[in-house]
């Protein structure tokens, strides 16, 4: 066992894979020499050569577009996309090429490609910076998208995520990359992707959130345990596919559903969830399902930005009136 | 001296072997190719275009969807199809039948896709060729991605992916021949400059003075060839796959030619283009030059020709008809290629499908009984 923080954690899963499979190759816009701007690949390219770890053009679409090349050569490219409002210009890759190559080859052409990238608010950055954007690709058919919410995930999804001979989006809440840290295993272990994790045990409401937001929660649930609320906390870990299972099994058990996200509510990841829980669990539901999530609006400034922002005391308003209902 | 040097965009020449009746005006870069190898780019270049004309009929009776016809720019596809090597990767756009047939892709596979079936994209017998990629220029970055594969793991390959005159306006052009010139590796990208882009004409696409020659920028090989002269098409292509293993590639060329079809099936070139414009350049036309040729050196006849033809026709027909005889289209298929294992969730969308299949079923028979 290491205490690690994210960033560590993510760092040790590259490394691990790059020293195990050679087809690994690592690279984006500043994570050869630098390190990446969050130091996420540091030391990765003294480690490793500029031929595994290395600095691309300034082009997003390229970086997306050479991974597919890359990929349906033999190679497991994990490109990074240095922010979450910067990977726009690879979406037409996303979405035209790489989530679509296996289906329109009808399998004989693979793209295991795993595309990191920091996303999410609450860091002061300038605009295209703090958006939380998983509902557009979480649409994309033949694209999984996964969020990890502690550095121990990070590490064990990660290193599955390399492995997948799927394309993953792994999106990184940059607002806990180094403000969570905790014991993490030392050498390989993998974390399923596809499953939700069950964080903590609970009886009055369900609430499912991922990435930054669970911490959110977790701080919401110690004042609502002072009220006698029991919550149950899942750490939906997967966007897509998502784990109906745990989400059904949940609210069959409450009666009460809060879906916590940090992007635009219409179309979002908690509408979703939310005719899940319709669809499994209707005649066990108390409440109507209810969502917390970021305004239909463009994140605000830093200055601005608490406004948008989830916190426990937003979280605890919804506790309060879904169990009040 | 090569032909790099010799036919450098900026100076603004285009490299020709041939003229336009078919006798050999550039003697110093005529291409050593055996006669036997020779006539078979003929006949596979006639091949392509009596499957194409097909095809188009065939459109017209209905029989399968919108195509894409090839004709008048048989020499690029012909050309490269007698120099890519089985080991070679092929990134396609979609008007390069004739490179695909001569990396093994079954004319059948290419009516499959055309007629409705993603099977047509599964080569039974090519490999190394990416299926076609209808984003125009988009699949220019992954031939450079397969090229830094290709370096990265010392492989003996080259990479020949094609794009059309407006795809040099998409910025994945760009990002493509820049990405392969900061890594150096063996691409050679293909421009069919065919005049059109569906409807624009090419002095709409951009101001430079040709294609070949933002090649410049890019720090890369670059040449503008006359892409309806097979020799010269095929020295170019020798020469840059020659250039790309010793690892002097990407290469850049523009190969001049005309769209002598529509765009594709839906498409009616007489809104935007003259019957004299049209007319200028038959008398360029691919096959009749190499033809001229050939039969000025006694290697082809008209009787030969006359002789196969129907042969062609019948062997077009033969495969078209396997192709309309495929089969049915299974559910499954429309969901077992989206992951490498499918999902629960995509797994229960797909039984529901089935549930509902069964409902119609037995409230259809009800109908009619």
């Amino acid at each position: 066992m290491k205490i690690m923080n994210m960033v560590n954690a993510i760092n040790d899963a590259l490394d691990i894979k790059l020293k195990e499979d050679r087809g690994v190759i690592v690279y984006g816009e500043d994570v050869g020499v630098e390190g990446g701007v969050f130091r996420v690949t540091e030391e990765l390219q003294q480690k490793y050569g500029k031929e595994r770890v290395f600095d691309s053009p300034l082009a997003e679409s390229g970086i997306m577009g050479t991974a597919i090349g890359m990929a349906v050569a033999g190679l497991r490219p994990v490109v990074e996309m240095q922010f979450c409002g910067f990977i726009y210009p690879a979406f037409n890759q996303i979405i035209s090429h790489a989530s679509r190559m296996r289906n329109r080859s009808r399998g004989k052409y693979e793209t295991p490609i795993v595309i990191r990238m920091p996303y999410g608010g609450g860091i002061n950055a300038l605009e295209h910076h703090s958006e939380s954007m998983e509902a557009i690709f979480g649409h994309i058919p033949g694209l999984k998208v996964v969020i990890p919410s502690t550095p121990h995930d990070a590490k064990g999804m990660l290193i599955s995520a390399i492995e997948s001979n799927d394309t993953i989006l792994f999106m990184e809440p940059k607002r806990i990359y180094r403000a969570i840290k905790q014991e993490v295993a030392e050498g390989k272990y993998t974390i399923p992707l596809g499953k939700a994790n069950v964080v903590t045990q609970g009886t009055d409401v369900t609430v499912v959130a991922y990435g930054a937001m669970v911490r959110e929660v977790q701080r919401a649930m110690v004042m609502a345990k002072e009220q006698g609320i029991s919550i149950e906390l899942i750490d939906l870990r997967s966007i897509y596919p998502i784990d109906r299972e745990t989400i059904a099994k949940s609210v069959k058990k409450t009666g009460r559903i809060i879906t916590v996200t940090e992007g635009p509510r219409s179309f979002g990841v908690g509408s979703e969830i939310s005719q899940i829980a319709i669809e499994e669990a209707f005649l066990s539901l108390e409440a109507p399902p209810s969502r917390i999530s970021g305004f239909d609006t463009i994140v605000p400034l830093p200055r601005g930005e608490y406004h948008y922002m989830q916190d426990p005391y937003k979280i605890l308003y919804e506790i309060e009136k879904i169990v009040k209902y | 001296m090569t032909i790099f040097n010799e036919y450098d965009p900026i100076k603004k020449q285009i490299f020709r072997i041939m003229d336009d009746d078919g006798k050999i005006i550039n003697k110093t870069w005529m291409p050593e190719i055996d006669n036997e190898r020779l006539v078979k780019a003929y006949k596979d270049m006639l091949f392509s275009r009596i499957a194409d004309l097909q095809i188009v009929s065939y459109q017209r009776q209905g029989r399968i969807y919108t195509y894409p016809p090839n004709y008048g720019q048989e020499a690029i596809s012909g050309a490269a199809g007698a120099i890519i090597k089985d080991r070679d990767w092929m990134v396609p756009a979609f008007r390069e039948i004739g490179t695909m047939m001569a990396k093994g892709v079954s004319l059948k596979e290419i009516f499959l896709y055309y007629m409705g079936y993603e099977e047509g994209s599964n080569f039974k017998n090519a490999e190394f060729v990416l299926p076609v990629s209808v984003p125009i220029a988009s699949q220019l970055i992954h031939a450079s991605g397969i090229g830094y594969a290709i370096k990265y793991k010392k492989e003996e390959k080259v990479v020949y992916a094609f794009v059309g005159d407006g795809g040099t306006s998409e910025g994945d052009f760009h990002e493509a021949v820049n990405f392969a010139g900061v890594w150096k590796v063996p691409v050679i990208f293909i421009i069919q400059n065919n005049q059109y882009g569906i409807s624009t004409p090419v002095r709409l696409q951009t101001a430079s003075e040709s294609l070949a020659i933002k090649s410049i920028a890019y720090g890369v090989k670059g040449i503008q060839v006359d892409g309806n002269d097979f020799f010269a098409m095929y020295k170019t292509l020798e020469e840059s796959a020659k250039a790309c293993l010793a690892g002097e590639g990407p290469i850049l060329i523009e190969a001049v030619t005309y769209r002598k079809g529509a765009h594709t099936t839906s498409d009616d070139p007489s809104r935007y283009r003259t019957k004299e414009e049209e007319e200028s350049w038959e008398k360029r036309d691919p096959l009749k030059r190499l033809k001229n040729y050939l039969i000025s050196k006694e290697l082809w006849s008209e009787r030969e020709e006359e002789k196969l033809i129907p042969q062609y026709r019948e062997e077009v027909d033969r495969q078209f008809i396997e192709a309309e005889n495929f089969g049915p289209y299974p559910k499954e298929d429309v969901f077992k290629h989206l992951y490498a294992d499918m999902p629960d969730d995509l797994l229960e969308q797909m039984n529901q499908y089935d549930r509902f299949l069964q409902w119609k079923e037995t409230k259809v028979n009800n109908k009619t009984t």
